[in-house]
This record gives C-alpha cells, structure tokens and sequence, in this order.
C-alpha cells in the first residue's frame, strides 16, 4: 500500500523526473507516426500492386509465349483447381507508343499487354482502375460516348482537383477532333492538293466503301480503332497543384509498335484508339502499361496458328481464392512446370525488391528510433539516482518502520513503471493524433515553410497515408516500459541496499 | 540523579508493575550480552560500544544518558534491530533477535517496536495522517489495508487526538512545529501497538517547554498501557523522568 502512495506522491511532488520521461514521450510518438506512415504507404502499394498484378503470375519465359492457353490452364486448374478463383490469359511485349500533341508526335517506352477484357477483371482490380463507370461495370474496348470521371473516383477527399478535360473525353471529343481535322486539311492545304470533295463528305454508313486497300476511307468521326487502355500517367502530367492535364484523352487515336513473334522479330505497328485509362495509383504501372484487347495483339504479332486459329499467349494471370497460401500454390506449379520454360511468381515476388526496401528502411528506423529511448534510459537513470539520494532519509525511515528491501526496491520500480506508463502514454496519444491530423500537420508545415511537405504529384496520393497497427503500438509502448523499467532498476537496487542507520543518519 | 529521586522512580514503577502485569514482572523484556559495536573512519576502526550489558524489564521506563558521541544512539539503533553489532547478543522475550533474518527483523521492527528520532523523521510526502498510518500500510498490502481502511483511520485518529493533534490531520509535515511533529512520530510509533518504545533524543531538538510536554506524554504512555520506553537522552533534566537511569561512558554501561 505504502509503495502506491508513495509512487503517486513523488509523481505529484517531483517534477523534474517528468522532465526526464520527455525524450521517451518523444520518442514513442515518433515511433509511432513513422511506422503508421511506412505502414500506410507499404500498405498502400501492395495494394496498389497486388490489384494491378494478380495473385499468381504464370509466365512462358520466351517473348513468343506458350502455344495454347486452354490446355495449359486445365493443367494448372488439374493442380490447383480448388484455390483458383479465376485465370486470364495474357500477351506481354515491350512496345513503343506514339501520339500527337499539337504538332508534335510524342513517343513512350510501354508495356503493350494483351488482355481478355471479359476475364481480365476477374483476376485483378484492372476494372476498377477504369475512368468510366460503365467500364468499371464491365470492361469494353469500345468508346464511350461520354461521361468520363471528372473526379478521381478513388480518393475519397474531395479536395483531388477536378480532371476538366475528361469532360469532354469520348466519341464527343473525337467527332469534335475528326472535324477539326478535316477542316484543316480541307482548306490549309486547298493549294497543294485539287479540292477532293468526296473523300471530305461522311458517309451515312461507316461499313460503306471500308476496304483494307482504301485506309482513307476510315471515317475518324464515325468509326474507333482498336480500343487501348492506357496508363494514366502516359499521357498526363499532374501540375504541382495536384491538377492532372492530358495530352491526350479517351478518343484520340494513338500509334503502337512492337515486335512480332517471327524470327527475326519485325516491327509491326497499328492504330489504336484509347478508349479509357488505367490508374492503379502505382506510378510505375500507371506510366508503363497499354492494354489492348489480345485477339488483335494475337494477330498483329503473328501468334495466331492459321491452321487451327488457336493463339499464342505469354502469360497466365491467376487469382486464387481469398485466404489461399500464394507461395503454395506457386511451389506446386512450379514442380510441375519445368522452370526452363515457365516462370512462376507471385505478386509478392514481382514487387520484392521494392517491398523489401521498404521493409528494410522501416526496421532500420525503427531500429535508431529505439536507440533515441534507449538513450532516454540513461536520463531516467541518472534522475533515479539523484531522487533515491535525495530520499535517502526516507528509506532509512521506512526500514526503520519495518519496510523491506524488497518494499523499499518496489516503491522505486513502481516509480519508473508509472513514470514510463506516463511517458509512453502521452507519446502514445500524442503519436496517435498525429498520425490522425497527419494531413493537416502537413499543410501546416507546408504553409508555414512555403515548402509542401508532401508533394501530390510525385507520390500519386492526395494525402499521406497511414495506417496504425495496434500491435505495432503496444510492442512500442511496451518497449519504451521496459526501458523505462530497466533504467530504474539499478537505483532502485541502491535504495535497496541503503543501510538503515547510514540512512537515517543522512541529513 | 540523587537517591530520594531514584528511590522514588523506582517505587512508582514497582507500584505499577504491580499493578499491571504480574506474569513479566520479573522478566526481562530486552537483554544484551557483552554487545561490541565500532565504526570504519577510513582506515581508522572507532570503537563505539565495548561490551554493553544491561536489562530492560516490562513496563520500564529507562533513560540512558551520555555524552554526545558515546554510542547512545549506536545502542538503540542495536537494540531495534536497524544495525548488527559486531559481538554479543540481544535477546528480546527471552529470544535472541540480532542475528535474526532480515524479514524477521523487519517484521518486529513493524510489530514489536516503535521509534521514534530526534529529528522527528516523519515521511515529508505524506500528511500527518498518513504518516501514522505508515507502519500499518507497510505491514498490509493494498487490498488488506483498503479493506480495513476504515478501523486503521480512526485508530489513527483517536491516537493524534491522544497527543493533541487532532486539528492537524492533513497537514504536511513541514507545516507542523517542531513538537507537533515529534507528536505525530510518537502516534506514528504508537499505531502498531508496540510493547517496546525505542526513543532516540526525543526532546533534542525542541524547546525546554516543549520538551517536557513530549516527555510527559511517554510517560502517560508507560504508565497508561505498560509500554517499555528505552530513551537516550543527554539531557539530564529529562533522563531524570524515567524510572531508571544508566549511563553510557565509553562505550559501557555504568548505572
């Protein structure tokens, strides 16, 4: 009993001990908003990725692919048909886009990949990375007529900018475009070419006069490409106010070049018209990847087989039931496919590296954070000491009153226990407002520096994300305890050892 | 002391012993044996007691006097277990007790014994109170003490009542005068109902008047409930209350 009160009143009475739990208070707040944030931006990326990438990821290790998809899927189904949710077959290729803007042609590095647009959203969030909402019900590579998102449909803050130019993304736009075009060539260039007004007038029906011979006969106002899917950030940029401008929207046509899959590969390359974009928030995604549908990749590349008219594919992309083991599932197929030919990965194994790093830069943060209470330890200690000197008298007098070493040991343990409860309480709350206005903190700072913080246009987040993870905070709490534990052990073991006489006789 | 004085304790005290306890009278409640104690003074070994033998009995009121330095205090610090000596026994109910373990000397320190300290020593964090009910908060634990929380606070209370300080509950120590504190450490050493009262220089930090009231109230206590008071003093006037009076020179009992 004597031990709590007496706990509790040199809480009460000694001040400067408070001021040497700061640095713990400090630190584990400070724990706390850095692994919230890392948490939260880990979290957030292998979400980001494991919707963009599938579960499991079957791939033929040639460019040329695997000859039939159907009889390599029932396999893969004979050996893990039970965990399968869904497959999806696939043809990747390095490819190069090109585009005009204004008068100029701009070319990217892409990944063209080949998708069913009916299976492809059963194995990954693909459709709900789509700017219209029809496509986001179900996929289609046709143009819509209008009716792009204007606001991100993702982030739940109202405070993204709107995206004005989608208004006015689809068939409006490429009618509106096609005119354009056509009022161009029709009288800038009346000098060099006889006036042709045949060629200038529409035709009522767009099948009417379509021959492969004749491509100027293709009616931009009335007929599309193949519909292309683009990363969102191939043809955007987005303005240090977090504003997003395209240099080209749904409707605008665009060239794409890759290789084909005879020896030695050509060049081939086609008209595509980009029907919706793709945004997975994954900037290496969303600035890489161009999705067309795979039957016209098939032909185009020469994988279709004209005897049978079975195509070739790359790549089999495998969602598996939720709660299945990823690393199981891909062991067994990889038993079962000789790895010469096939690669098995899982989306884990895709993005290691970069998980890796993360999770290497939050250890070793975490790691010097825990040093920084640590060092607090030692400010306890010394403070311990200087409170068990002053109240060497006490101890004697306890003794003297039948008090135990042990009792006499236990009023100083208790002390630093309530002392770090104390300091790692308020760090704990203090870390966990933080993390809560950790938005608003930010634009502060940002406001007040003249320097933002956090940069919208890099990291392809509106706001900081942060997660807490209540194990992670009570591990952190329980830490910053025991520190403060440890640190009065030794004068709590001084005061202990006080002998009685000695004790009193102090003044 | 002169005779008349000495002849005049002593009747008082047989006259109460004969009235109180007839089954200890003659027993002697605390004994020492050839007690040697000294002090390390950097190399220097300081020789303090060289072979006390005295008894106290039930229900006596002694008073040891000494020269400051004389070991007084190093005897009573012996005699409540608080120190070892380094030769010689103590024997307390006719049971050796300095060479106990240190949980049992702890437990009669709390149950046995009170003290009390020329500088009061009363817990600067606590209230008059509380301090009282120290030793009792020492003994039980949290739940025990809670549960008999209430009989402790008013036993606490009659007992501060008892020495006149039943206005000052709740008054910090450093609110309290110098007699209102050594009141409050004898209620303190009073609370646990203790057959042996150790006081060391009970009256040397405070005024002549003061002084007396303090001594006057042990010796109600003495005579009131029985209670063996073992005083070190160097103040003759005071030692001269008690019923017996040795002398402590050079480290040996002289009577």
């Amino acid at each position: 009993m004597y031990k709590l009160l007496l706990c509790w009143r040199y809480l009460r009475t000694r001040y400067i001990a408070l001021a040497s739990i700061i640095s713990v208070t400090l630190g584990v707040a400070t724990m706390i908003v850095v692994n919230s944030v890392m948490q939260g931006f880990t979290g957030e990326m292998q979400n980001r990725i494991r919707g963009a990438i599938s579960d499991v990821i079957f791939e033929a290790r040639s460019l040329g692919g695997m000859p039939d998809y159907e009889m390599h899927a029932d396999h893969i189904r004979k050996i893990a048909g039970d965990r399968i949710e869904a497959l999806s077959p696939m043809v990747v290729v390095p490819a190069m886009l090109n585009f005009r803007y204004g008068n100029n042609w701009i070319t990217r590095q892409v990944d063209l990949v080949g998708i069913d647009e009916q299976s492809q959203s059963n194995v990954s969030d693909f459709g709900k990375y789509l700017q219209h909402p029809a496509n986001r019900q179900a996929m289609s590579f046709d143009l819509h007529e209008d009716g792009y998102d204007v606001r991100d449909h993702q982030s739940v803050a109202e405070e993204a900018p709107e995206r004005k130019q989608m208004a006015y993304a689809g068939w409006k736009h490429r009618r509106e475009a096609a005119r354009i075009r056509t009022f161009q060539r029709q009288y800038l260039r009346t000098e060099k070419k006889a006036p042709a007004p045949s060629a200038t007038s529409p035709s009522a029906d767009p099948f009417a006069g379509h021959s492969v011979v004749e491509e100027n006969r293709f009616d931009p106002a009335q007929q599309q490409h193949a519909g292309a899917v683009l990363g969102i950030a191939l043809t955007s940029y987005r303005t240090p106010e977090g504003e997003d401008r395209f240099q080209a929207v749904p409707g605008d046509d665009l060239k794409l070049t890759f290789p084909t899959v005879g020896q030695p590969p050509k060049a081939v390359s086609d008209s595509f018209t980009i029907v919706d974009f793709y945004e997975s928030k994954m900037s290496e995604y969303d600035s890489k990847f161009v999705f067309v549908p795979i039957r016209k990749l098939q032909e185009l590349r020469g994988m279709i087989d004209p005897t049978t008219g079975v195509g070739r594919i790359n790549a089999i992309q495998i969602r598996l039931k939720p709660g299945t083991d990823g690393e199981a599932v891909r062991d067994e197929l990889r038993k079962a496919f000789p790895p010469e030919l096939y690669c098995v990965s899982t989306w884990r194994d895709k993005q290691g590296a970069l998980l890796a790093a993360v999770d290497m830069e939050t250890r070793i943060l975490n790691i010097l954070l825990f040093l920084i209470i640590a060092v607090a330890g030692f400010g306890i200690l010394a403070i311990f000491y200087m409170i068990v000197v002053e109240k060497t008298r006490d101890i004697g007098i306890l003794k003297s009153l039948g008090a135990s070493s042990r009792g006499v040991m236990g009023i100083f343990l208790g002390y630093g226990l309530s002392l770090g409860m104390i300091g790692s309480g308020v760090g704990m709350v203090l870390g966990l407002l933080f993390v809560h206005y950790i938005n608003e903190i930010a634009d502060f700072i940002g406001w007040l520096t003249g320097q933002p913080v956090f940069d919208p246009s890099i990291y392809y987040f509106h706001e900081i994300p942060a997660v807490v993870l209540p194990w992670t905070v009570f591990w952190i709490v329980f830490g910053a305890l025991a520190i403060a534990v440890l640190a009065s052990i030794l004068p709590a073991r001084r005061a202990a050892r006080l002998h009685p006489v000695e004790a009193l006789r102090y003044e | 002391m002169s005779n008349a004085e000495m002849t005049m304790a002593k009747t008082r005290h047989d006259r109460f012993a004969a009235a109180g306890t007839e089954h200890v009278e003659h027993c002697d409640q605390l004994r020492t044996i050839d007690l040697h104690k000294s002090y390390r003074k950097g190399p220097v070994e300081v020789p303090v007691l060289r072979g006390v033998d005295m008894e106290v009995r039930q229900g006596e009121f002694l008073a040891i006097v000494g020269q400051s330095g004389c070991g007084k205090s190093t005897l009573l610090h012996l005699l409540g277990t608080l120190d070892a000596p380094d030769r010689g026994e103590i024997h307390y109910d006719g049971r050796r007790i300095d060479n106990l373990p240190a949980t049992e000397r702890d437990h009669l320190r709390n149950r046995r014994f009170g003290m009390i300290f020329q500088f009061y020593h009363l817990l600067p964090e606590l209230n008059t109170l509380e301090n009282v009910l120290a030793p009792l908060m020492i003994r039980h634990g949290t739940w025990s003490f809670l549960s008999r929380r209430r009989k402790y606070r008013s036993q606490a209370k009659e007992l501060l009542e008892m020495v006149g300080l039943g206005h000052r509950l709740k008054h910090r120590p450093r609110e309290l005068s110098g007699g209102e504190m050594q009141r409050a450490a004898i209620a303190r050493a009073l609370v646990v109902q203790p057959r042996l009262l150790l006081a060391d220089e009970p009256t040397g930090n405070l005024d002549q008047s003061t002084g007396v009231e303090i001594i006057r109230i042990l010796r109600a206590l003495n005579l009131q409930r029985n209670l063996t008071i073992v005083m070190v003093t160097h103040d003759r006037s005071i030692a001269d209350q008690a019923d017996r009076i040795v002398r402590l020179v050079e480290g040996r009992i002289e009577e």
